[in-house]
C-alpha cells in the first residue's frame, strides 16, 4: 500500500508536482518517476511491483500506520497556513544578526582586536588578552577575517538568544517540579537528536539561509544552559535558603539575592557549553547555506581542497580556545583571581584606581 | 514576668493526613505506634508551653525527639498541622503571609547550628543580610551591622569572608546576623554543637552576658546537660515529641518528671552544675546579730550554747561581717572591744554563683565551715566539708 504524497519542500524551484516519491531534495534534482521505477535508487525505496501485504510470517513488510504521509501533509499545513507566524519568529533573530554582522565586518579589524584584548583583559587577565591578539591577528594573517567574523557573529547572535529563552526557563524549572517534569523530555530530545537531524524540520519551516542557521543552533546549543541554570539553582544547599526565609526574604528575593548568585558558577558552565555547541553547529548549518568558516570547511571537503578546508578548520578551533578561555574565566569570582571585587582588576580596576586616587586628592 | 511566646496543644505531623494522626494521638497513642500503623511522623504533639520576656528557655531532649521541629513551628519555617503560637498574644500560625514576613524581619531572628552564612556576601554583608531584606539603607544597615558585630567581637573581620574565618567566628557571624536585627526574641537551634569546648563555653558566656544587656528573649536547644543548666533559666525536656517536664535547672534536677529525664542526668558533672547557694545551709544557732557596741558577751555566751568554736557575724539587714571564734572572742572581751574588732581577719567566704568545682580547694582547707554570700554581701549559708562531699557523692547515685 504505497501512498501517494505531494513534496512538502516549499523552496524547491525543480520539484514536479505530484510526484510519487518523497522529493524531499534541496539540491533539486528530484529523480524523475520513470527513474524510480526503476528501482535502482536506494533513497527512495517504494516499489510499484504487486501490492505488498503483511503476512505473519513478515509483519513489517508495510508501515501499520503512515508517519511520512503525516508529517509531509502536516508540515505542509503549517508552511501554508503559518508562514507568517514563522516570519515574525525570524525577525528579532534577523535583526540581532544584521546588527552583529555590520558591527563586526564593517568595524577596522584593530579596533575589534582590541575590544576584544579589553575584554580578555577585564575577564581574565593580560595572558588571555595577548593570547586573544595573537589568535585574531593569525586568522587576519590566513585571510579569514571577514569569514571568522559572520562566524562570530552568527554564534554570538545565537547565545544571546540562548541566554534571553536559556537562563529565564532554567529558572521556571526550579520554581514549578510540574514545569520542569514537562520540559525534561523535551530537552532530552533535544540533546539526543544528531544534530544533522535537526535540519530537517528547520529547513521545512524557516527554509534555508543564515536566520535559518542561527535558529537551529539556538535550538541545539539551549538545552545545557537551561538544564545548568536548573541545576544551579537547585544544588543552593537548603540551609542558606531556610536561613534566609527566616530572615524574612520573599521568594523573590532568595531568588535574587541568594539562588543566582550562588548558582553563577554553574550558569557560566552552561554559557560555555552553549558556546561550544554554537560553534559546532554552526559549521553544521553551513550546509543549508550559512556563510563563514564552516562553509570554507565545507567547500573544501566538497571539493577534496584540503587546504582549504584546513584553513576553515583551523579557525574555527582558533575562535572556539578563545571564546572557551574567556566564557571559563568569567565563571570563577573575582576572589579566586586575588582581588575582593571584578572592578579592582582589569582595565575597569584601571580606570578605577585612577579615579580613587584623584577623589583623594 | 509578662509571657513573649506562648504555644498552645501545637502538632506537627510529617504526612498525607495530619488530621487522622492527631486523632490517634489523641487517643494516647505514641509516635513510633502511629508511624507503624499510618506512615506518619509526629514530629511535635501536643506542646503547650509559656516562655517569659527576657528568659533563656532551653530545650532539650534526645536526637529525634522534636526539638528542631519545636523550635522552625516558633517562627513558622515549618507550618503547623494544629496548634497555636502566640508572640506578643498575635498567633503566628494563622498569620498572612506578609505579616509573617514581617514578624521574621523585625521581631524574631535564628541563629543555626550549621552556620547557614552565605559564601558569596562578607562578614559585613552577612550581618546586615537582614536588613537588607527589610530594605534598610546601605550606610543605615552597614552601621547596624559593624554594631552587631561588636558586640561578638568581629569588627576587624568585617571584610573577610566565612570561608576565611574558623567555625567559631562563623558561628559569632551567624549570631550577629541575628542581633543585627535587633530582635525580641532568639531563636538558636544547636547553634553552639559545632564548636569545641573551649570556644562554646566562651560563647555561652558572651550569650548570657549579651542576653543580660539586652534583655532578650531566647529559645535555645541544646543537646548538652551542662550547657543547659549552665545557660537556662528554664529547660523543657523533650521526647518523642512531647514536652515532658519544664522547670528551672534546679527543680528537674531535684524532681525529674520521670525515668527518660533522670536518665538525662545520670553522668552529669555535679561539681559543674551546682552553685555555692544550691548547697548551703543556714544554721540559725551561729547566727550572731549585731548590736551597735559591746555584745561579746552575748556572742561567747550562744557559742558556748550551741557548742561552737566559730561564730558569723551579719547585719541587721543580713549582710555578711565577719567570722569569729570562742578565742578571739574572749581576748576581745578582755581587752573591752567590740564584736567587729573580734573579727578574724583572713578566711575565706565564697560566692552564690560559684560551681562547686571552684570551692572544693577553698573549703578543703578553711578551718571552719565557709560563708556563703551573694553579689550584695548577703550571708545566703554555710558549707561544711561533710555537704560538700555530700553533694558531689550525688554524681555516683542515681536518685537526688
Ligand atoms: N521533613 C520531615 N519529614 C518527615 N519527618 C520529619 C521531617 N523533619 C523531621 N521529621 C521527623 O520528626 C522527628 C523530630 O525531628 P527533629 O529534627 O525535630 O529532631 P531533633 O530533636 O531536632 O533531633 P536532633 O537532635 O537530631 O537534631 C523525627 O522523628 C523525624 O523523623
Ligand atoms: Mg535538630
Amino acid at each position: 500500500m504505497t501512498t501517494t504524497t505531494e513534496t512538502a519542500d516549499p523552496w524547491s524551484s525543480a520539484a514536479p508536482p505530484a510526484d510519487r516519491s518523497m522529493a524531499s531534495d534541496p539540491w533539486g534534482n528530484a529523480p524523475s518517476a520513470d527513474a524510480q521505477a526503476s528501482g535502482s535508487s536506494w533513497l527512495t525505496a517504494s516499489s510499484e511491483q504487486a501490492p505488498i501485504t503483511n503476512t505473519w510470517l513478515d509483519p513489517f513488510q508495510v508501515e501499520w500506520f503512515d508517519l511520512r504521509g503525516i508529517v509531509n501533509t502536516g508540515v505542509k499545513h503549517l508552511v501554508e497556513n503559518f508562514r507568517g507566524f514563522f516570519d515574525v519568529a525570524k525577525q528579532p533573530v534577523d535583526w540581532m544578526l544584521e546588527i552583529f554582522t555590520l558591527a563586526l565586518t564593517s568595524a577596522h579589524p584593530f579596533v575589534v582586536i582590541a575590544l576584544f584584548a579589553l575584554v580578555c583583559w577585564q575577564v581574565s587577565g593580560w595572558r588571555l588578552a595577548l593570547g586573544g591578539i595573537v589568535s585574531l591577528v593569525f586568522l587576519g594573517a590566513m585571510s579569514v577575517w571577514d569569514e571568522s567574523m559572520i562566524t562570530l557573529a552568527l554564534v554570538l547572535t545565537s547565545v544571546f538568544f540562548c541566554l534571553l529563552i536559556g537562563i529565564p526557563t532554567g529558572i521556571l524549572m526550579s520554581r514549578s517540579e510540574g514545569f520542569a517534569r514537562a520540559l525534561r523530555p523535551i530537552l532530552d530530545a533535544m540533546q539526543t537528536t544528531p544534530a544533522f537531524v535537526y535540519l530537517v524540520p528547520i529547513v521545512m519551516l524557516f527554509g534555508i539561509g543564515r536566520v535559518p542557521g542561527v535558529i537551529v543552533t539556538i535550538i541545539f546549543a539551549m538545552p545545557p544552559l537551561i538544564r545548568l541554570t536548573h541545576l544551579g539553582i537547585k544544588q543552593v544547599p537548603a540551609d542558606l535558603i531556610e536561613a534566609s526565609r527566616a530572615f524574612g526574604a520573599s521568594r523573590r528575593q532568595i531568588l535574587y539575592r541568594v539562588q543566582l548568585p550562588l548558582a553563577v558558577p554553574t550558569i557560566m558552565a552552561g554559557v560555555n557549553q552553549t558556546l561550544m555547541l554554537s560553534l559546532s553547529m554552526v559549521v553544521i548549518a553551513s550546509m543549508i547555506a550559512v556563510p563563514g568558516l564552516g562553509l570554507m570547511v565545507l567547500r573544501g571537503i566538497g571539493r577534496l581542497d584540503v587546504g582549504l578546508a584546513t584553513v576553515g578548520g583551523l579557525g574555527i578551533v582558533m575562535l572556539a580556545i578563545l571564546l572557551d578561555r574567556m566564557t571559563q574565566s568569567l565563571g570563577r569570582d573575582a576572589r579566586e583571581r586575588g582581588t575582593r571585587h571584578w572592578y579592582e582588576s582589569g582595565p575597569i580596576g584601571w580606570i578605577y584606581r585612577q579615579f580613587k586616587t584623584q577623589s583623594k586628592n | 514576668m509578662s509571657i513573649k511566646l506562648e504555644v498552645k496543644h501545637l502538632y506537627k505531623v510529617f504526612g498525607d493526613e495530619p488530621a487522622k494522626a492527631i486523632e490517634m494521638a489523641k487517643q494516647g497513642m505514641g509516635k513510633d505506634e502511629i508511624f507503624t500503623k499510618t506512615g506518619m511522623a509526629l514530629g511535635v504533639k501536643d506542646v503547650s508551653l509559656q516562655i517569659h520576656t527576657g528568659e533563656i528557655f532551653v530545650i532539650m531532649g534526645l536526637s529525634g525527639s522534636g526539638k528542631s521541629t519545636l523550635v522552625r513551628l516558633l517562627n513558622r519555617l515549618i507550618e503547623p498541622s494544629a496548634g497555636q503560637v502566640l508572640l506578643d498574644g498575635d498567633d503566628i500560625a494563622a498569620m498572612s503571609d506578609e505579616a509573617l514576613r514581617n514578624v521574621r524581619l523585625k521581631k524574631i531572628s535564628m541563629v543555626f547550628q550549621s552556620f547557614a552564612l552565605m559564601p558569596h556576601l562578607s562578614v559585613l554583608e552577612n550581618t546586615a543580610f537582614g536588613l537588607e531584606l527589610a530594605g534598610i539603607s546601605v550606610s543605615e544597615r552597614h552601621e547596624k551591622a559593624l554594631q552587631a558585630l561588636q558586640q561578638v567581637g568581629l569588627e576587624a573581620h568585617q571584610h573577610a569572608y566565612p570561608d576565611e574565618l574558623s567555625g567559631g567566628m562563623q558561628q559569632r557571624v551567624g549570631l550577629a546576623r541575628a542581633l543585627a536585627i535587633d530582635p525580641e526574641v532568639l531563636l538558636m537551634d544547636e547553634a553552639f554543637s559545632a564548636l569545641d569546648p573551649l570556644i562554646r563555653t566562651g560563647m555561652q558566656d558572651e550569650l548570657v552576658q549579651l542576653q543580660a544587656k539586652y534583655q532578650r528573649t531566647i529559645v535555645f536547644i541544646s543537646h548538652d546537660l551542662d550547657e543547659a543548666m549552665r545557660i537556662g533559666d528554664r529547660i523543657a525536656i523533650m521526647q518523642g515529641g512531647e514536652v515532658v517536664q519544664v522547670g528551672t535547672p534546679d527543680d528537674i534536677l531535684h524532681n525529674p518528671a520521670n525515668d527518660y529525664v533522670r536518665s538525662f542526668f545520670q553522668g552529669v558533672n555535679v561539681s559543674q552544675v551546682f552553685t555555692a547557694k544550691d548547697i548551703c545551709r543556714r544554721k540559725q544557732s551561729t547566727i550572731i546579730r549585731k548590736t551597735l557596741e559591746g555584745g561579746v558577751v552575748a556572742a561567747i555566751a550562744q557559742l558556748q550554747e550551741a557548742d561552737r568554736d566559730f561564730g558569723y557575724v551579719v547585719d541587721k539587714e543580713g549582710r555578711f561581717e565577719g567570722i569569729v571564734s570562742l578565742a578571739s572572742l574572749w581576748s576581745a572581751e578582755k581587752s573591752g572591744k567590740s564584736l567587729m574588732a573580734a573579727c578574724l581577719l583572713d578566711l575565706p567566704t565564697v560566692n552564690a554563683d560559684a560551681s562547686l568545682s571552684e570551692i572544693i580547694s577553698v573549703i578543703a582547707q578553711a578551718p571552719c565551715a565557709v560563708p556563703v554570700v551573694d553579689d550584695h554581701q548577703q550571708y545566703l549559708g554555710l558549707i561544711t566539708r561533710a555537704q560538700l562531699l555530700q553533694a558531689l557523692d550525688r554524681e555516683e547515685g542515681t536518685n537526688p
